[in-house]
């Protein structure tokens, strides 16, 4: 029998900007298992509502996590309108999804770029954040901030974006899709960059569903399910079609990905057309009574938000279910019988995003 | 500025509780815009090598080892920057039952920058300030060793 041997992974590590704890155990190179542990993380959010008000948590709710933000605060305020019974103007309702698929372009960008990043291709990483920084200083001349935005409120949203502002921003997505055309060749073609993806970490579509995989990561294993479809914010005016992959390895989930950004320029490109005008807010009164929930697609994957509100301005309960926490399982799946070179890689796939599983 | 870098210092990033807004704004200092890796500022992932701990979001039960270790395994002279303003107290996360509070709690800081999240220029700025207290520490250190 080959030599036994536990590896200890993070909490602290160069590929992670987050920390999550794996103990490796090897035979040889080679993964027999990784348990995880976590919780490095974990603030206790969800409890804050017992402590600040149904309006204020907005704020709590979009400092979950700073990648995904403003999907974050959506899914909290849509559920909260839901309680309330509130049917917000159709302006607001673009704007949200113009700000979503903004989000999900930086979301993917970033990920890209962490992923070349995690097989050693420098130059790559920093061409996908050179990018990304068009797309926040977009967010920064709508909304004044860069990460965390602040523009959602129960009701509608805070910030208008006004004719002449949108019409740049889809000459600056047009620009952006040219250089990611570019981009898309390197990622998608380069045999270096292949011979890293290719074959590696196969999840199966069964194992897929068995397991519970979320977002692209489901998407990868020709899975074609996407929360966006059943329609919140302006998505059922929107036509798009739902990228998937039935190659299943590392590859398919950097496919999918990849042509998700295209998808969300096509998006927003419709969604400019389409915008009503109007009013962005309606005035809520009164507590809130009842419970909710919503679904968001997130870059990640779906995340569910619940509710309940007992009449008082302080909820009695606030729940998140989040993407990674489910792409977990699958995660420690294909560790399994990987390389130990493969490990920062395999983390990488699922796109994690610690901070919202912890919360 | 280049009279101030008498060594081109080297990073350690560790991300205690915080919500990943000021690490992905740390994260992109090193990128083309913002570009730290001009004044020979590296991001490093080994304590041993890093001469200024950045640390985002606030200590909690769970890390508050991680972050001791870390702090102790850095050679002399370090400095630690607490980035983003979870970092310097807590934030808006002071109320949680799970966070004991800023980075100060548990390891001295020499530089805070305060922000939510914290900008990649007030960073950069930050970085340059913690790089006055290590000339200072050292010229302490040089001293110490001269006696």
């Amino acid at each position: 029998m080959a030599n036994r041997s536990v590896v200890p992974f993070g909490p602290q590590h160069p590929v992670l900007p987050e920390p999550i704890h794996l103990d490796l155990v090897l035979e040889d190179e080679k993964i027999v298992e990784a348990i995880p542990k976590i919780g490095y993380v974990h603030r206790g959010l969800e409890k804050l509502v017992e402590k600040r008000d149904f309006n204020d948590f907005v704020y709590i709710a979009e400092r979950t996590c700073g990648i995904c933000s403003f999907m974050h605060g959506m899914g909290y305020v849509e559920a909260m309108e839901r309680i309330f019974d509130a049917e917000i103007p159709p302006r607001a309702k673009y704007l949200r999804t113009i700000w979503c698929e903004m989000s999900r372009i930086h979301s993917h960008l970033l990920w890209l770029g962490l992923l070349a990043d995690g097989f050693g291709f420098e130059a790559l990483f920093y061409q996908c954040w050179r990018m990304r920084e068009k797309v926040l200083d977009m967010f920064e001349e709508a909304t004044g901030g860069r990460v965390i935005f602040s523009v959602n409120k129960i009701g509608g949203v805070l910030k208008d974006m006004p004719k002449e502002m949108l019409a740049k921003f889809v000459h600056n997505f047009n620009e952006i899709e040219k250089e990611l055309k570019d981009l898309t060749e390197v990622f998608l073609t380069d045999y270096s960059v292949e011979s890293r993806l290719r074959g590696v970490g196969i999840l199966t579509r069964d194992d897929a569903i068995r397991l519970g995989a979320a977002g692209p990561m489901m998407r990868a294993s020709g899975i074609s399910i996407d929360t966006r479809s059943i329609g919140y914010a302006a998505y059922e005016d929107i036509d798009f079609d739902i990228v998937t992959s039935n190659d299943c390895d590392s590859y398919a989930r950097c496919e999918v990905r990849i042509k998700e950004i295209f998808q969300s320029i096509e998006i927003i490109r419709q969604a400019v057309e389409k915008i009503p005008g109007g009013e962005i807010s309606i005035d809520i009164k009164g507590n809130p009574k009842g419970e909710a929930f919503t679904r968001v697609e997130q870059p990640r994957g779906e995340a569910i938000y619940y509710c309940r509100a007992n009449g008082t301005k302080f909820l009695e309960r606030f729940r998140i279910r989040t993407p990674t926490f489910a792409n977990l399982t699958p995660m420690l799946y294909t560790l399994k019988g990987a390389e130990l070179a493969d490990v920062p890689l395999l983390i990488l796939t699922i796109d994690p995003c610690i901070s919202c599983t912890e919360r | 500025m280049a009279t101030k870098v008498a060594k081109s210092p080297w990073l350690l990033h560790y991300d205690g509780s915080s919500c990943n807004g000021c690490d992905i704004e740390v994260l992109a200092c090193l990128t083309p815009i913002y570009d730290v890796e001009r004044f020979g500022i590296i991001n490093t992932g080994n304590p041993k090598h890093a001469d200024i701990l950045l640390i985002t979001g606030g200590i909690n039960t769970q890390n508050k080892a991680v972050v001791e270790q870390l702090y102790s395994q850095m050679p002399e002279p370090k400095v630690v920057c607490a980035v983003g303003i979870c970092a310097c107290n807590g934030g808006v996360f002071k109320e949680c039952y799970n966070i004991i509070g800023g980075v100060d709690k548990v390891i001295p800081v020499d530089v805070y920058v305060p922000g939510c999240a914290a900008r990649p220029n007030a960073i950069i700025d930050g970085v340059v300030k913690a790089l006055g207290v290590l000339e200072e520490k050292r010229k302490n250190m040089k001293g110490g060793a001269a006696e």
